[in-house]
């Protein structure tokens, strides 16, 4: 009996006493509350209440209507969405600008920086790295208007230079079967210096001693290159490419949008530009928001996955 | 590295990578050029000449028809008072938000950086967040370019992370000496900040002035066209080749020609290019925090 009673006393006390501090924490912290205030409601307004809107996708909004007041229609949107042939086309594109990316982009700068890395004169490797950093500060309507002004048919150089030697013009802008090689050549040249810089600091962590030691044994550079520096990144590879299988869905909106047009439009459409398309010009705003959050379950899917993969690559993952 | 032997493998290796790396640090550097030495020759020169850095006919067309044109000259000013109204919100939302999240005892701490992080992985999409851009009536304003980008979410990660590493000592006697915590936040935290914050700020204000997309989205009134909008307007729509060139303004009596086109792309690259020597001191960096997060 005495016994509960020491008991219950006491957990009165440290209840009273964890309100205390509760309140007093509350109190001593106030300023830091009002100074969070203006972040957390930007959170909430921009970033929370869309994820609610989300559920646009199992309504058949009408904008006289309302958000609430708005019928209930569960999966139909998703239905249409996968019976229409469009689905196939968008998710061929998709696919294939992500190949396409993986084999012939993600390389590029580990190959670069692995050259970059065997210039000895530092002012000459310092000058390269400055100038291949530049395009990728460049928003891509400049670069998408550089590969207008160089393609053009009617007086871009390009096609200036092919009508002299060859007497014929490519109309590369609305080819489709130019435009994927368009879009990887001008991801390339966007980000392939930039994208040095992750391998780069990789390569710079690679103990000197080892080259040392192959030199002493003879190893040419090749052997060195092959024998300690490849395995000496590998894992930074493997992070990238397992993080870059997160986002196969990701085309980029922007470049895709900037550099599609009537002509090309059966190879450029891909999700995002699609959810543009038919939410924004068109109006259809729960089909697409259907159409948007199918993208990112998926997308957030890969992230995590992609992710996991990583982690259990032995390194740390990035969430 | 220590010694090399020096073998013939080795040396023709390194011609060729010398040369190679050259090569490509030109291609991605001529296209600028040339833009920039075409934004000052003559319209016929660009259709008789195929490629030169060094203009044989000099000529101010060009610049003189943008500044000139009242719609360009309006989407300049538009494109400067977004990079810099847009990167006084970000600076403001991104410290104040920072600074609480850096005191590890904080209450309800760890549930706002949840918040945060979630936000970084899964969003509502282009539809959603346009229809509460919508309802908030920011559709055609000023504020629909600001205000949903306040904060990156990896900005204000980065910058907690730098706040949570200043000495505690000097807020301490600060907080002693009579200091509020938003007086320990201007007085000791932002001075001593100002070399990060310079950094962030040049990173949003880049942004700013690069984007596009939130202003297709979100402004349809001409008029309050930044830059990015407009160059597409000129440089891509005004082909009649090229199926969409009925969305042009019809504001636009005359078509542009070469010229002005590379004008355009050469002020719409401008800023970037003034500031890059700035940036580059930093992102290298920036980069690597983000890389080892």
């Amino acid at each position: 009996m005495e016994h509960t009673g020491v008991q219950k006393k006491a957990k009165a006390v440290t209840k009273v006493s964890a309100d205390g501090s509760v309140l007093r924490r509350l109190q001593r912290d106030k300023w830091l509350y009002v100074l969070l205030l203006p972040g957390l409601l930007y959170f909430l307004i921009f970033k929370y209440v869309p994820m609610w809107g989300v559920l646009l996708a199992f309504k058949n909004y009408q904008p006289f209507l309302g958000f609430w007041e708005s019928e209930w229609v569960g999966f139909e949107h998703f239905r249409q969405f996968f019976a229409n042939p469009d689905f196939g086309r968008l998710m061929r594109n998709t696919l294939l600008l992500s190949l396409y990316n993986l084999i012939f982009f993600f390389p590029a700068p580990i190959v670069l920086a692995l050259l970059l890395n065997e210039v000895r004169v530092s002012v000459y490797k310092r000058a390269i790295q400055t100038l291949v950093y530049v395009p990728h500060f460049m928003s891509l309507v400049i670069v998408a208007s550089i590969t207008y002004v160089f393609l053009t048919t009617e007086g871009g150089i390009i096609n200036l230079l092919l009508e002299k030697f060859t007497g014929q013009k490519i109309d590369f802008l609305s080819s489709p079967d130019w435009f994927r090689p368009m879009i990887i050549l001008q991801t390339i040249w966007k980000e392939c210096g930039w994208g040095t810089i992750i391998f780069l600091a990789a390569l710079a962590g690679v103990d000197a001693e080892q080259y040392e030691a192959a030199i002493v044994d003879g190893a040419s550079r090749w052997r060195q290159l092959w024998h300690i520096t490849l395995p000496s990144i590998q894992s930074t590879i493997v992070i990238l490419l397992i993080l870059r299988l997160g986002d196969v869905l990701d085309n980029g909106f922007e470049q895709i949008y900037l550099m599609s047009n009537a002509l090309n439009r059966d190879v450029a459409d891909v999700f995002d530009t699609y959810v543009y398309m038919m939410g924004i010009t068109q109006g259809a705003f729960s089909y697409s928001t259907a159409v948007g959050l199918f993208k990112s379950v998926i997308g957030v899917t890969l992230v995590l996955s992609s992710n996991y993969l990583a982690k259990r690559f032995g390194q740390s993952g990035i969430y | 590295m220590g010694k090399q032997y020096r073998t013939l493998g080795g040396t023709v290796f390194d011609i060729f990578n010398y040369t190679f790396l050259g090569v490509f640090a030109l291609v991605t550097v001529i296209p600028f050029l040339y833009v920039i030495a075409g934004s000052f020759a003559s319209d016929a020169e660009l259709t008789q000449r195929a490629f030169f850095l060094i203009p044989s006919t000099f000529s101010m067309a060009g610049y003189q028809y943008i500044f000139s044109s009242d719609t360009l000259f309006q989407s300049l000013g538009v494109s400067v008072f977004i990079t810099v109204s847009g990167t006084l919100v970000n600076l403001f939302f991104t410290v104040t938000m920072a600074y609480p999240l850096a005191k590890r005892s904080l209450m309800g701490r760890s549930t706002v950086l949840n918040l945060i992080v979630f936000s970084m992985l899964f969003g509502g999409g282009m539809i959603p967040t346009y229809l509460v851009i919508k309802s908030l009536g920011m559709l055609d304003s000023f504020w629909a370019l600001t205000l949903p980008g306040a904060i990156s979410a990896f900005n204000l990660i980065v910058i907690k992370n730098f706040f949570e590493q200043l000495p505690p000592g000097l807020e301490e006697s600060a907080r002693i000496d009579g200091c509020t915590e938003i007086g320990v936040l201007w007085r000791i935290v932002l001075p001593l900040s100002k070399p990060v914050l310079a950094t962030f700020a040049l990173f949003y204000a880049v942004g700013h002035w690069n984007s596009f997309f939130q202003a297709l989205l979100y402004i349809n009134d001409p008029e309050k066209w930044p830059m990015q909008v407009m160059l597409r307007q000129i440089v891509m729509l005004s082909q009649s080749s090229i199926g969409d060139s009925g969305m042009l303004d019809p504001n636009f009596v005359q078509p542009p020609e070469q010229t002005i086109k590379m004008a355009v792309i050469v002020i719409a690259t401008l800023p970037i290019l003034c500031v890059y020597p700035f940036l580059q001191k930093h992102f290298a960096k920036g980069v690597l925090i983000g890389s080892i997060k």
